[in-house]
């Protein structure tokens, strides 16, 4: 898997981070949201990704981390005036420990009972904050989630000019991207070596010293906590939170963006989003059979491309360049 | 070093280990061979945490290690290698032995450091003393059989066992590829001061490393000494003899 040096060379991640910083001065709040929704989520796949590409677990359920985060961060905010930092930290926490949890009873099952499990834990959690009406709004959720503080930005000079949307994506760009250099040292740290032995043989992961239980068990709970503070985020940019957050059709969704964009590369998952998300933009304004169109996707995608949309790109590029030293 | 004492297994009613006493001396080399069937990888799988025996116990370094989980059994000092192959499929020959190295160094929860950066010239050397440092950046699943084998058994090397249990180390393999590999095991014995546990079914193999031999049958132990007694011994004739003619 060894890049062509020059293409190695270019900082790719930076270059797409520095040109999504550039939305807000397209001057459409409409991209701007688009954009926002996007990081957010690209964020939660590659937390998932944490999981399904590095630790070999499917988790059916990622979603409930991803509510958790919101609701903990939106409750905290609205209730209790809690500042946005101190919320987006517990938020984090509150994630990461349910995670904690959960996933003790989930790692004690391989396969498709880890799987049920994680589901099953995801429902609870959904029906808690379908039906816990006093705390988390019930079925109506909360609406009116207040944005953070950042009149600051207004007094800057080149950020002075846009909206409070522009500048909540702004921060949303920076929270993101921090996440993701954070998850990305992660995933290439020892811890993520060891990660990865085990999806590709837990047995002989367990007879090098590895206690492969409890690494799975550290594995969600860093994708878990990940999901918290992308949940937390998503939360205010909606300006809401609802129990849709952590329903398993949020969980499968997020499957979906990773696999389409690829499990096999860090930033599949992320592409995969952006994907997916621009794709239901474009398909909504011509039909209201979104389910449709996305069921025909995935089956193409299943057979043409099984690595995803970034594997299949990767891998077409190396081709090529191959080609060009031959 | 090893010690089993009237250990026992049995799946659904069927006893594949009747009560096994087994003492494995430091710093030899001891063979259990015996039929097809006979219960070796039962055997093995008690020794080494993989499964829990029904009956009896284990102790190693005197220390009893029933029950003990593989992981801790590993940490202990004890490696071992499987019949079938048992690699990290999709990750280089090098990212093989460095993921062992890591978890064997206590890295494993280092989630802030960089692997790539990490036991470098231990990988090397390690796949240098198995002749792989050519096939270091190959896809493990793509190396011929033997080659997987020798891998396998540098997974194995890098926690620096005191104890090696291999199992079967050379099925599937050509004659050569037996005498060669046969060689190596050896070599590595004697340069980490190893005490080695095997399995085998080719009793060339056996009759030319082992100091000590063990000979199992429909679960028990029918005879146990030097490769002379072994081959003296009636018992052991009658039920190689009986199977082959």
């Amino acid at each position: 898997m060894k890049a062509d040096p020059l293409a190695r060379r270019i900082p790719w991640a930076v270059l797409v981070f520095l040109a999504a910083a550039c939305v807000p001065w397209l001057g459409s709040r409409f991209y701007t949201f688009l954009a926002t929704d996007i990081a957010i989520l690209a964020l939660l796949a590659a937390s998932l990704n944490l999981l399904l590409g590095y630790t070999g677990l499917v988790s059916f359920g990622h979603a409930a981390y991803f509510g958790i985060g919101a609701y903990t961060c939106a409750i905290l905010m609205k209730s209790y005036g809690v500042s946005f930092a101190l919320g987006l930290a517990t938020a984090t926490v509150a994630a990461g420990a349910c995670a904690l949890l959960f996933g003790a009873f989930c790692v004690r099952s391989s396969q498709i009972y880890f799987s049920m499990l994680t589901l099953a834990f995801a429902q609870i959690v959904w029906a808690i904050c379908f039906k816990w009406n006093s705390v988390t709004g019930g079925e109506q959720g909360l609406s009116n989630v207040p944005y953070p503080n950042l009149g600051w930005m207004s007094s800057l000079p080149v950020l002075g000019g846009l909206r409070a949307g522009d500048h909540y994506y702004l921060l949303v760009l920076i929270l993101v991207g921090l996440a993701f250099a954070v998850l990305k040292r992660i995933v290439e740290s020892p811890f993520g070596s060891t990660l990865t032995a085990i999806r590709e043989n837990p047995e002989r992961a367990e007879f090098v010293g590895i206690n492969v239980r409890r690494y799975q068990l550290a594995a969600f709970v860093v994708a878990g906590a990940f999901a918290g503070w992308a949940g937390a985020l998503f939360g205010i940019f909606n300006r809401g939170v609802f129990p849709d957050f952590a329903h398993w059709s949020k969980s499968a969704e997020v499957l979906i963006m990773a696999i389409m964009g690829g499990i096999g590369h860090f930033w599949g998952p992320a592409v995969g989003a952006a994907i997916l998300i621009l794709l239901n933009q474009q398909i909504n304004a011509y039909t209201q059979y979104w389910p449709l169109i996305l069921g025909l996707i995935l089956i193409i995608l299943v057979f043409v491309f099984p690595s995803g949309v970034f594997g299949a790109v990767h891998s077409g590029l190396q081709r090529l360049r191959r080609h060009r030293h031959a | 070093m090893l010690s089993a004492r009237d250990i026992r297994k049995s799946f659904n009613g069927f006893a594949a280990v009747a009560g096994v006493s087994l003492d494995v001396p430091a710093h030899g080399i001891t063979a259990v061979i015996g039929p097809n069937g006979a219960g070796k990888s039962t055997l093995f799988n008690l020794l080494t945490g993989h499964l829990r025996p029904d009956s009896g116990s284990v102790a190693f370094e005197g220390r009893d290690i029933t029950g003990t989980a593989p992981y801790a059994i590993c940490r202990m000092g004890i490696g071992r290698s499987f019949q079938h192959t048992n690699i990290f499929r999709k990750l280089t020959v090098f990212e093989n032995v460095r993921a062992a190295l890591i978890a064997h160094a206590g890295q494993s929860h280092n989630f802030w450091g960089r692997s790539a950066q990490l036991y470098g010239a231990e990988t090397a050397q390690i796949l240098n003393s198995l002749g792989l440092s050519d096939q270091a950046d190959t896809v493990a699943d793509s190396l011929s059989h033997g080659n997987q084998k020798q891998l396998e058994l540098g997974i194995a090397l890098a926690s620096n066992p005191k104890l090696l249990l291999l199992d079967e180390p050379t099925a599937g393999m050509s004659a050569t590829e037996t005498r060669e590999a046969i060689r190596l095991l050896e070599r590595i014995v004697i340069e980490r001061k190893l005490t080695l546990l095997f399995t085998e079914h080719d009793m060339d193999v056996v009759f030319s490393i082992a100091q000590k031999i063990a000979v199992l049958h429909q679960g028990r132990l029918i005879a146990e000494g030097s490769a002379m007694e072994v081959r003296a011994n009636r018992e052991v004739r009658r039920v190689y003899l009986g199977e082959r003619q």
